[in-house]
C-alpha cells in the first residue's frame, strides 16, 4: 500500500452517484442536426475547413487548429453541412460561437480510419497527429493534449480518474466497461513522455473501477491508487500533491517537478486515436439529478442538450440544467446548446436538490474557508482585496493560485459567493495585464517613429548640406563649365536638325504618284483655296481701312 | 594633533572619492518621476491633452504646475493613480471633458482611398502602411484607435471600428447579490 500526503482542507458533499451506475453505458441516438463549436478546447478556436452546403463524412477533420495552443475538429457523423454561424454555446457569459451545423444523413459513413504504431513513429509526429485528431484533456479544462505531451525523462505519470464531484459519474463508467482500453491509452501517454512510474488515483467510493482497472493493470507496472473520497483530489494539483507528496510550485507546471497528469477519458480517446485512427467525435456524458432514469451515455460532439436530456427523461418539477458537477458546473440558460468536449454531466436541478440558498450575510472571518481550501490559500483575505478591486493586494496572497473549486462557498456559513469574487478579479487583472502589454506595444512603436523622424530629418539635412558643397565646388573650374555650356547647345541644336529631318522625311505619302486627272483636280481645288484665302484677306485689310480711316476722324 | 589632522584629511580624501566615484557611476538620466508618470498614461499617443504625445505630457507633470487631469482616453482611474503616484489631491475631470471610449480601431475603405499618404504621416506609432498613388491600410493590432488620422484624409475614407472581442474579451462581473436584512430573517424564521 502506497503512502498518501494528505492535501490541505476540501470538503465531502453527498457524492449522488449511485444514481447513475445502476444500468450500463447506453449509446445516444442520432440528432438530425449537429452543432460544433469551433471553439472547444482552451486556446484559439480552430479554423473551419468545409463550407456551406459540403458533403462530409464522419470522422472528417472539419476545423484546422490554429496555431500550437489549439485543436482540431472534426464531423462526428456524416450528412451535409447546412450553416457554418454563430449560435448558443456553453460558456459562461452566455455569448454565441462560431459553430458549424451539420445536418446528418443516418448513414454514418467514416472518413478513412488509419491506426498508428505509436512506437514507430517519432514523438513530435505522435503529438502532431494529436492535435489533428482533436485530443484535449476530457477532465473539464480541455487542454490541448499535444501541449501536455511535450515532455520527456518524466519521473511520474499520474492518471487522474479520482472523479471528485458529486453526481458525475462517466470516468468510473469507463473504467468499469472499458478498463482495457484505457490502459492501452495510458502506455501510448507512457511511451510519449517517457515516465518512470504510472499512478492511476482512483477515489475508494468506486470499487468496482478500481477492481476492474487493477485487473486491466495486470503485468502492466502501472498501479491503481485508491484515495480517500475528498473533494477536490480530482484537481490535478491535489492529485499530484495526494499521490506523490510532491507540490507544484505557484504559478508552474507539474512538469517542473517530473510529473504530468491526464484524465483517464483523455487516456481512453488517445487509445482510440492511435490505435482505431478515429478522431474525438464522442463523449461520455452523465445525465443525472432530477431525472426518472440516470444514465451514462456515449454522446456525440453537437448534439443538443435539449435533445439529450429526453433520455433520461427529466421529471416534472425540474427548473433548469446544470453542465459539470454541482461544485464547479455552469447553469445552462439556452437548452439549444450542445454537448462539447468538455460536457461531463448533465445534471437536472430541482427545489428538493438543490434548495435555494439563503440569503449573503457579511463576513464574519471566521476562517472556515481557509480550512477548507485545498491550494491552502486565505480566501478570506482574496474576497475582501478581490471586494476591494485592490488587485495587487489579491495577487500578493496568490489569488491565481486559486483553483475556483468552490470548496470555500460550500464552508461558507454567510453563503457569500466567494468564487465569483474570485473569477471577477482574475479577469480583471487578466485584462488589466493585457491593456498594460499594449500600451508598451504602442509606446515602443511611438518612441521609434520619433526616432525615425529625428533620423530622416539628420539624413535630409545632411543630403542637402552635400549637395550646397557640390555646387559651391563647381565654379571653381569655369573652362570646364564653358565647354559643359558649348556641348549642350550643340546637344540642342543636334537635337532641333534632327526633329527637322524628321518632319521633312515624314511627307503626305497618299500624293505622291497619281495619275494626271487627279492630279489636275487638286491643282484646280489649290487654285480655288488660293483664291478665296486672297478674297478672304481683301475684305478683311478694307475693313481694317475703313475702321483706320473711322479711328483717324 | 597633528595625527588627528591627517587622519581627518585623510577621510576626507577616502570618502570625497567614493561620493565622486558614486555619483559617475549610479548617475540617473532625466527624471525618472517622468517614466512612472509615462508608466500610467495609456500610450494611445492622441494628444487630446494639448501635448504631443504621452511622453510630452508625462515630461510636463513631471515639471510640475500641468494639471493631471488631462488624459482623456484614461479618464479618471489614469488621474486617480497618478494622484495616487504624486501624492497630490486628485483633480475631477472637466465636465466636458471626452469620455473614454470603447477600445477602437481605425479602417480604411480601400475603395476610396486615394493613396495620398496623409495619414500614416500623421500616425503615432507607425500602425498604417501604404505608399503614395497606393491603397494604404491599418495594422489592426497596432493601432491605438487614437482617431489622429482622421482630420488629414481628404477623401474621408477613414471610420472607427468598435473592437468586438466576443468569448475571448468577455469578463467575469462583479458579483452584485442581494444580503439579508438580519432582522427580518429573524422574523420569517421565527
Amino acid at each position: 500500500m502506497r503512502a498518501l500526503h494528505p492535501f490541505h482542507g476540501g470538503v465531502h458533499p453527498a457524492e449522488h452517484k449511485s444514481e447513475s451506475t445502476q444500468l450500463g453505458i447506453a449509446v445516444a441516438p442520432l440528432p438530425a442536426r449537429l452543432v460544433i463549436p469551433l471553439r472547444q478546447h482552451s486556446g484559439s478556436p480552430a479554423k473551419p475547413l468545409v463550407d456551406v452546403g459540403d458533403q462530409v463524412l464522419k470522422g472528417q477533420k472539419i476545423g484546422a487548429a490554429e496555431g500550437y495552443i489549439s485543436s482540431s475538429v472534426h464531423a462526428p457523423s456524416s450528412g451535409r453541412v447546412a450553416a457554418i454561424e454563430m449560435r448558443p454555446a456553453p460558456h459562461p457569459s452566455g455569448l454565441p460561437d462560431l459553430s458549424i451545423v451539420l445536418e446528418t444523413d443516418g448513414e454514418e459513413r467514416w472518413v478513412e480510419r488509419q491506426n498508428m504504431d505509436y512506437r514507430a513513429v517519432d514523438f513530435a509526429g505522435l503529438r502532431q497527429h494529436m492535435q489533428d485528431m482533436g485530443v484535449v484533456g476530457l477532465g473539464g479544462a480541455v487542454f490541448p493534449s499535444h501541449v501536455k505531451l511535450n515532455a520527456s525523462g518524466l519521473e511520474t505519470l499520474v492518471i487522474n480518474a479520482a472523479e471528485c464531484e458529486p453526481y458525475i459519474t462517466c470516468d468510473d463508467m469507463l473504467m468499469r466497461e472499458r478498463a482495457a482500453e484505457v490502459v492501452q491509452g495510458i502506455m501510448i501517454a507512457q511511451h510519449a513522455m517517457g515516465a518512470r512510474e504510472v499512478l492511476i488515483g482512483i477515489e475508494d467510493n468506486k470499487p468496482q473501477a478500481i477492481a476492474a482497472m487493477q485487473a486491466a493493470c495486470q503485468g502492466t507496472g502501472f498501479e491503481v491508487v485508491a484515495v480517500p473520497t475528498l473533494y477536490p483530489s480530482g484537481s490535478a494539483k491535489q492529485l499530484i500533491k495526494l499521490l506523490t507528496g510532491k507540490e507544484v510550485p505557484s504559478g508552474g507546471l507539474p512538469t517542473q517537478i517530473g510529473v504530468q497528469c491526464f484524465n483517464v477519458a483523455t487516456a481512453y480517446t488517445i487509445h482510440r486515436v492511435v490505435n482505431h485512427g478515429e478522431p474525438v467525435i464522442s463523449r461520455l456524458v452523465t445525465l443525472t439529478g432530477n431525472m426518472a432514469e440516470p444514465r451514462n451515455y456515449e454522446v456525440l460532439i453537437g448534439t443538443p442538450v435539449g435533445e439529450l436530456v429526453k433520455l433520461a427523461g427529466p421529471k416534472a418539477d425540474t427548473t433548469g440544467y446544470l453542465m459539470g458537477g454541482p461544485m464547479m458546473g455552469l447553469p445552462l440558460a439556452d437548452l439549444s446548446v450542445p454537448v462539447v468536449k468538455a460536457t461531463n454531466c448533465i445534471i437536472a436541478t430541482s427545489k428538493a436538490l438543490f434548495p435555494p440558498l439563503p440569503r449573503a450575510m457579511p463576513c464574519i472571518r471566521c476562517t472556515r474557508c481557509a480550512e477548507a481550501c485545498p491550494a491552502d490559500l486565505q480566501p478570506q483575505e482574496l474576497f475582501w482585496f478581490s471586494k476591494a478591486k485592490n488587485f495587487d493586494k489579491a495577487q500578493e496572497y496568490n489569488l491565481f493560485d486559486c483553483i475556483e473549486c468552490g470548496c470555500c462557498s460550500y464552508v461558507c456559513p454567510s453563503h457569500i459567493p466567494l468564487v465569483q469574487f474570485y473569477r471577477f478579479a482574475k479577469c480583471e487583472i487578466s485584462a488589466q495585464e493585457k491593456e498594460r502589454k499594449a500600451a508598451e506595444l504602442a509606446r515602443e512603436r511611438h518612441e521609434f517613429r520619433e526616432l525615425r523622424l529625428e533620423r530622416e530629418k539628420l539624413e535630409k539635412a545632411a543630403k542637402h548640406a552635400a549637395k550646397a558643397a557640390q555646387v559651391a565646388a563647381k565654379p571653381a573650374e569655369e573652362g570646364g563649365d564653358d565647354a559643359a555650356a558649348a556641348a549642350r547647345k550643340a546637344a540642342i541644336q543636334a537635337a532641333i536638325e534632327r526633329a527637322k529631318a524628321k518632319k521633312a522625311a515624314v511627307a503626305p505619302q497618299n500624293v505622291d504618284d497619281l495619275p494626271p486627272e487627279a492630279q489636275a483636280k487638286i491643282d484646280e481645288i489649290d487654285a480655288r483655296r488660293a483664291q478665296a484665302r486672297e478674297t478672304a484677306e481683301q475684305s478683311v485689310a478694307v475693313q481694317k481701312n475703313v475702321e483706320g480711316q473711322g479711328a483717324q476722324k | 594633533m597633528l595625527n588627528a589632522l591627517l587622519v581627518m584629511l585623510g577621510l576626507a580624501v577616502v570618502l570625497g572619492a567614493v561620493l565622486g566615484f558614486a555619483s559617475l557611476k549610479f548617475k540617473v538620466e532625466g527624471n525618472p518621476l517622468v517614466e512612472k508618470v509615462n508608466d500610467i498614461l495609456p500610450q494611445i499617443q492622441c494628444g487630446q491633452c494639448g501635448f504631443p504625445g504621452c511622453k510630452p505630457y508625462a515630461e510636463a507633470i513631471g515639471a510640475g504646475n500641468t494639471p493631471i487631469n488631462l488624459c482623456a482616453p484614461g479618464g479618471e482611474p489614469t488621474m486617480l493613480r497618478l494622484a495616487d503616484l504624486l501624492g497630490i489631491e486628485p483633480q475631477p475631470l472637466a465636465a466636458d471633458a471626452a469620455l473614454p471610449k470603447p477600445k477602437q480601431v481605425a479602417l480604411i475603405d480601400e475603395q476610396t482611398c486615394i493613396g495620398c499618404t496623409l495619414c500614416f504621416q500623421a500616425c503615432p506609432v507607425d500602425a498604417i502602411v501604404g505608399a503614395a498613388k497606393q491603397m494604404h491600410t491599418i495594422i489592426a493590432s497596432e493601432c491605438t484607435g487614437c482617431e489622429l488620422c482622421l482630420p488629414p484624409c481628404p477623401v474621408d475614407c477613414i471610420t472607427m471600428e468598435k473592437v468586438d472581442e466576443g468569448m475571448s474579451g468577455w469578463k467575469w462581473k462583479y458579483p452584485l447579490y442581494p444580503i439579508s436584512d438580519a432582522r427580518n430573517d429573524l422574523e420569517e424564521t421565527v
